[in-house]
């Protein structure tokens, strides 16, 4: 359901030169099989895009900026004594406002990717590729280039002269100063978001200062030329050659999805015509070949050949289209968002299987994240055996010693008080107290090491499963139980 | 490496890089078929054959540009050692100094507090159990209570003495403990004798003999109290902690044989801050408030 690039029109790949077809063959043709010889490779064609206003270029607006702006503002909005949003990579720790994760809780990050990919997944079987037109950070940084592009070098006409033209002052001062916008609008770019890894007011002033670690200076650097790169330079390439879900998008689609389409009944024959207010010649269709679809896409490709898997869904040819249509006096929405079966004149529905699968998988697994990071305990307790021997026997004791990992991931300190439920077991704390207790500053972890003994008397000759508690006991009290976190670990000793 | 594996290795990985040039560059061509399809046809759904963009060859390119330079630069080609003069066990001591450089400031700080003092130190005691877990666990458990033949270091009975000097002396310079065999100087008779009378606890149960044999062979380096020597390293056998276990064979087969304890020195290994640090810890675990 998705031919490529140049089906309906084969003749547009300019570069590959094709031979005429052979009809029969014959045994000569095989011996001296006189065929071109063909480029594996061929060059980018610059796409000078024309800009177009209309109805979804607006909306487009309203998606992007606000995703822009928050981008740059979000690491400056400090929350409770730190930065609101930061990702502490030394130390390990990554603040989303009143939330702190620690490498611990990577599997929530990994449940996000998960639902983020059944997000793309259930919208796309809806409505298509919006994520691509409307919320992609390459969609989003590239329209800002393209208008500062539209700025400095003038319209698609003049941009095309322009690159035609001889070197001349003029030509230099508009490339120069297009080069300067984006080299400017990249580092903004770039220092940004090094800005969420490492505090943005400390960074601000030590870069300026020239006084910021170099690895700072490097990040930013390479963040900011790659954001040249990828918006200036490479644009359209990134969704057509890099992008894995360009690819992996037909498995979403079905004949009821939302997409980019030219009513082909309504439209051909095409032909350009003069138009007197809505009269239609009558061995035409209402397309008059205006191009104008072709030269405001962003990809390059012209949407009356069909559904292709460059289209990135941002409808820019379909508000050109209309654009045109309403000056010609013809109906609108002759390249229109519609689904396969709309334009074979059934209808569609939003509700089917596939998106109610996919909308209740994704219901499911926001309510079990959320479960998830509203039950995180405050307190990480980890066992490890002693490595140098399984067990000991001294004084008439079996002993087993445990390294106890103990962390506070809460914002305050406590006491906690370790326990285990061993019968006839006795827990030997580094302090000889017999109530192993000990102090855990906020955000720390601490490595406990305990000798349980077992008297000899008392032993079985198996091994056994018990249980660590670290409980929380601030005041020095027995603890309640909802304030522990247990962990199983055994002991073991010699057979009997 | 011998020069022959050596010119194997360099004809094998620059003949792989010139291959792969000659794959790139002599076959950006190939004959073109009528219709740009592969001829692959599945259920019906054909495949286009397009060019790759031009960059993509330009990347591989400058894949192969990269592993040259690396080549130059780094050990790759046979015994040829690399503009950088790179070696692992350069990078590690490297990463070595600038470890030392990140937290010798806070050790020289450590290192000028006297043991006692530093033993109150919480953040210390913290810093010296990792270098205890490093470097001493292994025998004395990670809680240094001790194994049967490596000491308890947590209660107040010391081998070779607890105070801070002679526990940094200890760990710096490693000791030598020695009992020498008897079993072809005492009978049998002896040997129970002795080992009944110090292996009971009860003073009216203890059998006189014994007590005269241990005057005899024992009093040189145990004391005539029995209560040990520090400056040997002779243990305490009043006290009720055995280090090779306190039954009454155990105690027999100590006395036959002879026992040889030995404490690996350790001032190759560690800084003498770190020693002090962990001297810290050490002496802290059996001076609690």
């Amino acid at each position: 359901m998705f031919p490529q690039k140049g089906q309906a029109n084969p003749d547009r790949t300019e570069n590959t030169q094709l031979i005429p077809a052979v009809q029969e063959f014959s045994a000569a043709d095989f011996a001296h099989p006189e065929v071109a010889e063909l480029d594996l490779y061929h060059k980018r064609e610059k796409i000078y895009t024309r800009s177009i206003e209309g109805f979804f270029q607006r909306i487009r607006l309203f998606t992007g900026w606000p995703l822009l702006v928050g981008y740059f503002c979000l690491p400056w909005l400090q929350w409770h004594g730190h930065q609101a949003v930061l990702f502490d990579l030394p130390a390990r720790k990554f603040y989303i406002f009143d939330l702190v994760f620690w490498p611990q809780d990577l599997v929530l990050l990994t449940a996000l990717l998960i639902i983020a990919a059944f997000a793309l997944f259930l919208f796309t079987s809806l409505f298509g590729r919006i994520w691509c037109g409307y919320s992609c950070p390459q969609t989003v940084w590239t329209s800002i280039f393209m208008w500062m592009e539209q700025k400095t070098e003038g319209s698609r006409n003049q941009r095309i002269k322009l690159d035609q033209a001889p070197w001349s002052a003029e030509k230099f001062l508009r490339k120069f100063s297009k080069h300067a916008m984006w080299l400017g609008f990249a580092f903004i770019t770039g220092f940004i978001f090094v800005g969420y890894f490492t505090p943005i007011t400390t960074l601000s002033i030590d870069f300026f200062s020239g006084s910021a670690e170099i690895q700072a200076y490097t990040w930013i650097a390479i963040f900011s030329l790659l954001t040249y790169l990828n918006a200036g330079w490479l644009r359209e390439q990134v969704c057509l050659y890099m992008c894995p879900y360009a690819r992996f998008q037909s498995a979403m689609f079905d004949s009821d999805t939302l997409i980019v389409t030219y009513d082909k009944a309504r439209g051909e024959q095409r032909g350009s015509r003069r138009v007197h207010d809505g009269e239609k010649p009558a061995n035409l269709g209402d397309c008059i070949d205006c191009q104008l679809c072709v030269q405001v896409c962003p990809t390059g490709i012209d949407i009356r050949d069909g559904l292709q898997y460059e289209c990135i869904n941002c409808a820019l040819c379909v508000d050109a289209c209309n654009s045109v249509m309403q000056k010609v006096g013809y109906a609108p929405n002759l390249i229109s968002y519609s689904t396969e079966n709309r334009m074979a004149g059934k209808t569609s529905k939003l509700l089917r299987l596939r998106t109610v699968g996919y909308g209740a998988a994704l219901l499911m697994m926001c309510t079990l994240f959320i479960v998830a990071l509203t039950e995180r305990e405050v307190t990480d307790l980890k066992i490890i055996r002693e490595r140098s021997s399984l067990y000991q026997i001294q004084n008439g004791n079996i002993e087993n010693i445990y390294t106890l990992k103990l962390g506070n991931h809460d914002k305050q300190a406590h006491r906690y008080t370790i326990s285990t439920d061993m019968e006839n077991g006795i827990l030997l704390g580094p302090m000889h107290d017999g109530l192993v207790s000990t102090i855990v500053e906020s955000g720390e972890v601490i490595s406990l090491p305990v000798r349980l003994t077992v008297p000899q008397t008392a032993w079985h000759g198996h091994n056994m499963d018990l249980q660590f508690s670290a409980c929380i006991a601030d005041d020095n009290t027995v603890a309640n139980a909802g304030s522990c976190v247990h962990h199983e670990s055994r002991f073991t000793g010699p057979a009997i | 490496m011998s020069n022959f594996w050596s010119g194997w290795i360099i004809v094998l990985t620059l003949g792989t890089i010139i291959g792969m040039f000659w794959l790139l560059l002599g076959n950006r061509t190939r004959p073109g078929n009528e219709d740009a399809k592969t001829g692959h046809v599945y259920d019906g759904i054909e495949e286009f054959d397009h060019p790759l963009p031009v960059w993509w060859l330009y990347l591989f390119i400058l894949t192969l540009v990269f592993a040259l330079g690396y080549l130059v630069l780094y050990p790759g080609l046979g015994s040829y050692k690399g503009l950088l003069g790179w070696t692992q066990e350069k990078q590690w001591q490297d990463e070595n100094e600038k470890l030392d450089a990140k937290f010798n400031a806070q050790l020289k700080k450590y290192a000028a507090i006297p043991v006692e003092e530093l033993a109150k130190d919480e953040k210390a005691r913290r810093s010296g159990q990792r270098i205890f877990s490093a470097h001493c666990a292994t025998c004395h458990g990670a809680d240094a209570g001790g194994n049967t033949g490596f000491p308890n270091l947590r209660d107040q009975d010391w081998l070779w003495g607890g105070s801070p000097d002679r526990i940094v002396e200890t760990i710096t310079k490693g000791r030598k403990g020695s009992m020498p065999a008897w079993k072809n100087i005492l009978s049998e008779q002896q040997l129970n004798d002795v080992a009944t009378w110090l292996g009971t606890a009860e003073a009216a149960k203890k059998p006189p003999a014994g007590a005269q044999v241990f005057a005899t062979y024992c009093t040189a380096c145990h004391g005539a109290d029995a209560k040990g020597n520090q400056l040997l390293g002779a243990p305490n056998l009043t006290d009720n902690i055995w280090l090779y276990g306190g039954g009454l064979g155990e105690i027999q087969a100590t006395i036959l044989n002879g026992r040889n304890g030995q404490m690996p020195t350790h001032e190759n290994f560690i800084s003498p801050e770190k020693i002090h640090l962990v001297a810290a810890y050490v002496y802290g675990l059996s001076h609690t408030e």
